[in-house]
């Protein structure tokens, strides 16, 4: 059986040509500039000088962080009562429920946005209150779906033992419930906060262009400016801010579990 | 109590209206007669009929399922390939592919995306129908191992050598047991697959070149304009998701309760 081992090796090379290459060019870019003929690249600091140097740029960083936060807070707040509710329900009306969830996510993520402008085309929401709309509604099913499993695997009876053990509904939901229902808010938070950081076609199309986030940022300098050097530096240092808070998320966890 | 469960059910329902609004307003415009996104003048079907003239517009669902088709074969099969290997590698090759793996599924796609537009570019690639099937296979063949890995851990090791031992070519031992044992990883890791391709627009709009558009970088690129054909395009795509989730679910419930009847008569 040692010799389907093998099997790994084209993939090694495959992986390595097209995931870890590309990781590797945008680091590249992000450290160098476009010279001139006789020196064709230049490695230097100057394009994350640029970033932090100008208020804007940092502005626009602050403005997708509070969306992604403001989002996954939303998504928490609405999507825990309806998975809990869910949870409580016959096991038939269950399935028919997380089929009804499970179902506009399967629909093209550009179509359910655009169905939305049009909704909020003549309503008086500001821009940034319709790109919140569309952002919540793209991204609860993740999060109702996530809190949903972590209650349905829970032992019902871990309930009943608190109420016989003198715990009234509130206490043994803070006591029992919640705290076994973490893992689900987590796994909810990473895939809801780590999209939502770098969404662009969201507050594009429902934002109009007075929305501008880092990944509309990033396609900015990609699609229309063409300067590759500054829209990857704009990518890692986006990158490292979602890898810095999702650490924070899970020692969050970890903390909790260790409790 | 009772009150309690009123409640329970209304906040349920209000969160699926807000679910299928957007769905419901969808099909509702795409029969609207007029060009207005907003009110709704009368009947007409003149949105599909421009729907099926617009060239580009059917073009992108060729591409969308085209794509999806593809990836979801040819991902499928180096996943499960890759995935049977991993099985029996050191745990080192385990950890760095699983490491390697974790890359595009835990980077935001807009990195993914540009990391490939800029390896295309590197190596000189013209961006088009190729690069585009490339960067979805690319990230459909993590998401096929993931859901393979598990069924392979649960498999007992000697079934295979059995299997050898009784004559067995490795091939054989592999397309006879391990194969048939993990099939129902496979099948969700290409499901996953088929969803992730279809629906992608990150890395599709990034990765693509002139005149080959999915659905998705279709829709991005039209939003401009106000273009009511868009929400014919979507009906279709709610009436053809809606018909498989539904085929998908009632039809195993209609064959347990036959079974159930034929054991009945039997």
């Amino acid at each position: 059986m040692k010799s389907f081992r093998r099997l790994v090796n084209p993939y090694l090379v495959w992986a390595a040509l097209m995931i870890v290459l590309p990781m590797l060019i945008i680091v590249f870019y992000a450290f160098s500039e476009q010279g001139n003929d006789v020196i064709p690249v230049k490695l230097t600091f100057d394009n994350f000088v640029r970033f932090f140097s100008d208020s804007i740029f940092i502005e626009v960083l602050g403005r997708s962080l509070k969306l992604a936060v403001v989002t996954t807070i939303i998504c928490i707040l609405l999507g825990y009562p309806a998975a809990y509710f869910i949870a409580q329900m016959a096991p038939d009306s269950q399935a028919v429920m997380v089929l009804m969830v499970t179902l506009p996510q399967l629909i093209n993520m550009l179509v359910r946005t655009y169905a939305w402008r049009g909704l909020l085309l003549e309503t008086p929401f500001s821009p940034e209150v319709k790109v919140y709309i569309g952002m919540v509604y793209n991204f609860l099913p993740y999060m109702i779906l996530q809190i949903y499993t972590s209650l349905s695997k829970m032992d019902p009876s871990l309930v009943t033992a608190a109420h016989d053990l003198g715990c009234d509904e509130k206490m043994a939901f803070l006591k029992v419930t919640l705290p076994l229902s973490i893992p689900g808010i987590i796994s909810g938070i990473t895939l809801v906060f780590l999209p939502a950081v770098s969404s662009f076609f969201i507050p594009k199309l429902l934002g109009g262009g007075s929305y501008v986030l880092v990944g509309n940022l990033i396609e900015n300098y990609f699609v229309t400016t063409g300067d590759w050097n500054f829209g990857s530096a704009i990518s890692l240092i986006m990158a490292l801010v979602i890898l810095v808070s999702m650490y924070f998320t899970r020692k969050f966890d970890y903390d909790k579990e260790a409790v | 109590m009772k009150k309690n469960k009123w409640f329970q059910k209304l906040y349920v329902w209000l969160i699926m209206a807000f679910f299928y609004l957007p769905i419901v307003y969808v099909v509702l415009f795409s029969f609207n007669e007029s060009k207005s996104l907003t009110k709704f003048s009368g009947f007409s079907l003149r949105w599909y009929e421009k729907m099926f003239a617009t060239r580009a517009m059917m073009e992108s669902i060729y591409y969308s399922a085209l794509i999806a088709i593809i990836a979801t074969v040819v991902s499928t099969i180096i996943g499960t390939i890759v995935a049977i290997g991993l099985s029996k590698s050191s745990r080192l090759i385990k950890q760095v592919v699983t490491q390697v793996n974790n890359l595009p599924m835990l980077n935001p796609d807009i990195v993914t995306a540009i990391g490939l537009m800029l390896l295309f570019s590197t190596l000189n690639v013209p961006t088009g129908f190729f690069t585009l099937l490339l960067a979805h296979i690319t990230f459909c063949i993590p998401y096929v191992i993931l859901s393979i890995m598990p069924k392979l851990r649960q498999l007992d090791e000697n079934l295979a050598e059995a299997a050898l031992d009784l004559g067995c070519t490795p091939f054989q031992a592999l397309y006879k047991v391990i194969i048939p044992q993990i099939r129902e990883g496979i099948v969700s890791g290409a499901l996953v697959a088929f969803t992730m391709s279809f629906d992608d627009f990150v890395i599709s709009y990034f990765t693509t070149g002139p005149g080959i558009n999915n659905i998705s970088t279709y829709v991005y690129a039209t939003t401009k304009r106000i273009n009511p054909s868009v929400n014919a395009l979507s009906t279709l795509i709610v009436l053809a998701i809606t018909l498989i989730l539904v085929l998908s679910n009632v039809l195993p419930l209609i064959k347990a309760r036959r079974m159930k009847n034929d054991e009945k008569a039997a």
